[in-house]
């Protein structure tokens, strides 16, 4: 093996600081084809979820309960006509999709799922975050211009002045949570990541629960600022469609209206990644600090192996309880094979957790670390995640004018607030 | 120099500030200004000046001013380009396009931009001796903290712009008053 791709395995830092492009490479592979995965789920985790919410089954005939409908769809998008209208401005239509998604994917480069688990450690980490997530803004008001027609300009117009709004909101709670970070012997903060994670560990408290309740205020006023800044309900007005068809993607279709939603998903994902990494100790394990001894190591390094087991557990609950008619019985074999496979990875990372059990510096051990930390980070986002859908399925569409009367006149002078009293704190303790 | 540079170079793996990244960099930044002023259409030449405000940030990261280049992507790309957007998608793009582009002051506009580029050279020129003469390797990991001591000062010291500064905040306040002011007529 040669050596760049061996010299970099056991280090502890990222690819990225270690200048090791390979792993880096590697890195950002992973990133896109598991966050591409995450997608997918979340598709089929928001459909039926909603169902449920709204008492209906959901996709139940692709696959058993609808498993298979994900790929169904993307199949569909992909091989369905891609329409650009006559009248449309043709290259910025073509372009529009593109920024969008390249602002949501560019973020994930700071993203630490470790404190080595990142493609790129920056100084500027959540300055960059910040910077290019509002980059994404672009995609959705040039798509609403070239469409040339009515209900897209509106949508186009109506996210830009909601987008730009909610940044500034988002963006006081976010330095509230960086004051935070200085609360250190040399009293100098930071805006790296991974450098705001190892702060929470430093000081033993979650920024959350950081001179309680003001960073909970904090993240909930960032919480409800990315729910608008991702253009989701309660907030989406650009693409209500009771007022707008949908907005700004009205005119797009197939494959182009797919990376739309793409989009919107990974930047979902990105900004759930933020309020974790900045106020819910990102990699970090529940009681870093307090419960550090080895065996209470090992009894958490079980559950990403326990996750898989349940899911499995599911998986064969629903298998065993499909009813009994052969129309069923292919679908039984597929969610059986499907419990199965689910029951293999599990296992799998039981024998991770073992093997790796002793804290030295072996590649098992690291690699156990490893697991651990992105299961943790995963676990967090996927509660965001979750909630996305369920203030979808609770509340109803905002107004317009409610929306930024909200936005200028609730959530700015409290983070406004927030933050000057979360300095004066901050000030009185250090 | 930050350990992860040292580490970088003693892999003997070159910099990223390559002179490749700075000629195309600098090539982005001229071909978009250049499209800025020759698009007929309002909202490509908007375009246009997005590419060339993310090249500049590109060329702030090359100086090891992460900072700047940070600041410059959220203030100029993400905030004032949107709002630039969202002005220009209202303009009637069809009647706009018809009108002549350049009046009758285009050569005063050149004489102007060449007596600039004369300026340039001959400071480049002349105060040679004020440039360093190779570049600095800053450490990149602290750039945040440096501007933070220039604008704020060390603890219970003024720093360096901390005037300035304020004075530079104060002028944005005024500003922003005289725009809700001019908007609203009655408050």
């Amino acid at each position: 093996m040669p050596n760049f791709i061996m010299s970099y395995l056991g280090s502890t830092v990222t690819p990225g600081e270690a200048g090791n492009q390979f792993w880096a490479l590697m890195y950002v592979l992973i990133i896109f084809a598991g966050v591409s995965t995450a997608v997918i789920c979340m598709n089929w985790i928001e459909r039926k979820a909603l169902a449920h919410f709204q008492v209906r089954l959901g996709p139940m005939r692709v696959g058993p309960h609808g498993l298979l409908q994900p790929f169904a769809d993307a199949l569909k998008l992909m091989l369905k006509e891609d329409i650009i209208p006559a009248e449309a401005d043709q290259f910025v239509f073509w372009v529009a999709p593109l920024i969008g998604l390249l602002a949501a994917f560019t973020v994930y480069t700071v993203i630490p799922f470790g404190p080595s688990q990142a493609v790129s450690d920056m100084n500027i980490g959540i300055l960059f975050m910040l910077g290019v997530s509002s980059l994404g803004v672009l995609g959705i008001v040039v798509a609403g211009w070239a469409s040339n027609s009515h209900y897209p300009l509106i949508g186009a117009l109506r996210s830009s002045a909601q987008m730009v709004s909610y940044e500034v909101a988002m963006g006081l709670a976010v330095v509230s949570a960086i004051l935070m970070t200085s609360l250190n012997a040399s009293g100098t903060g930071t805006l790296s990541m991974i450098g705001i994670v190892q702060a929470q560990q430093q000081q033993g408290v979650w920024f959350i629960f950081k001179f309680f309740p003001l960073g909970f205020i904090a993240l909930v006023i960032f919480a409800i600022a990315m729910i608008a800044e991702t253009n989701r309900a309660p907030f989406d007005m650009a693409e209500a469609e009771s007022e707008l068809t949908a907005g700004y993607h009205t005119e797009y279709s197939g494959l182009r209206w797919s990376l739309f939603m793409l989009a919107e998903y990974a930047a979902m994902i990105a900004v759930s990644s933020i309020a974790v990494t900045l106020w819910l100790g990102g990699w970090m394990r529940p009681f870093p600090n307090l419960l550090n001894a080895p065996a209470w190591d090992f009894i958490f390094s079980l559950f990403p192996g326990l996750t898989f087991l349940g899911l499995a557990a599911i998986a064969f609950v629903g298998a065993a309880r499909m009813p009994a008619h052969s129309f069923f019985k292919i679908q039984r074999i597929g969610l059986a094979v499907f419990a199965a496979l689910l029951g293999f990875i599990a296992l799998l990372l039981f024998v991770i957790a073992v093997v790796g059990r002793s804290a030295d510096t072996s590649v098992a051990a690291r690699f156990r670390e490893g697991i651990d930390y992105v299961y943790w980070f995963v676990l967090k986002v996927a509660v965001f995640m979750y909630l996305f859908i369920w203030y979808r399925a609770t509340w109803p569409r905002y107004r317009f004018d409610q929306l930024m009367r909200v936005g200028w006149k609730v959530l700015l002078p409290i983070s406004l607030g927030v933050l000057v009293v979360t300095a004066i704190v901050g000030v009185i303790v250090s | 120099m930050n350990p992860g540079m040292n580490a970088a170079l003693n892999s003997g793996m070159a910099p990223v500030a390559t002179p490749f990244f700075f000629y195309m960099l600098g090539g982005l930044a001229v071909a978009g200004a250049v499209l800025v002023i020759t698009r007929r259409n309002a909202v490509h030449s908007a375009l246009a000046l997005i590419v060339t405000l993310l090249a500049v940030a590109g060329l702030y990261l090359m100086l090891y001013a992460p900072f700047v280049a940070g600041v410059q992507i959220i203030v100029y790309a993400g905030g004032i380009m949107v709002l630039f957007l969202f002005v220009i998608m209202l303009v009637n793009i069809e009647r706009a396009s018809k009108e002549r582009r350049f009046n009758r002051m285009w050569p005063l506009g050149l004489a102007a931009a060449c007596a600039l580029m004369a300026l340039f050279v001959s400071a480049f020129v002349k105060g040679r001796a004020l440039f360093p003469d190779r570049m600095m390797t800053l450490p990149e990991s602290s750039n945040t903290q440096q501007i933070a001591t220039m604008l704020y000062g060390e603890a219970g010291r003024m720093g360096q712009y901390t005037f300035a500064f304020e004075i530079a905040s104060l002028l944005l306040l005024v500003a922003i008053l005289g725009a809700v002011i001019m908007t609203k007529k009655k408050i």
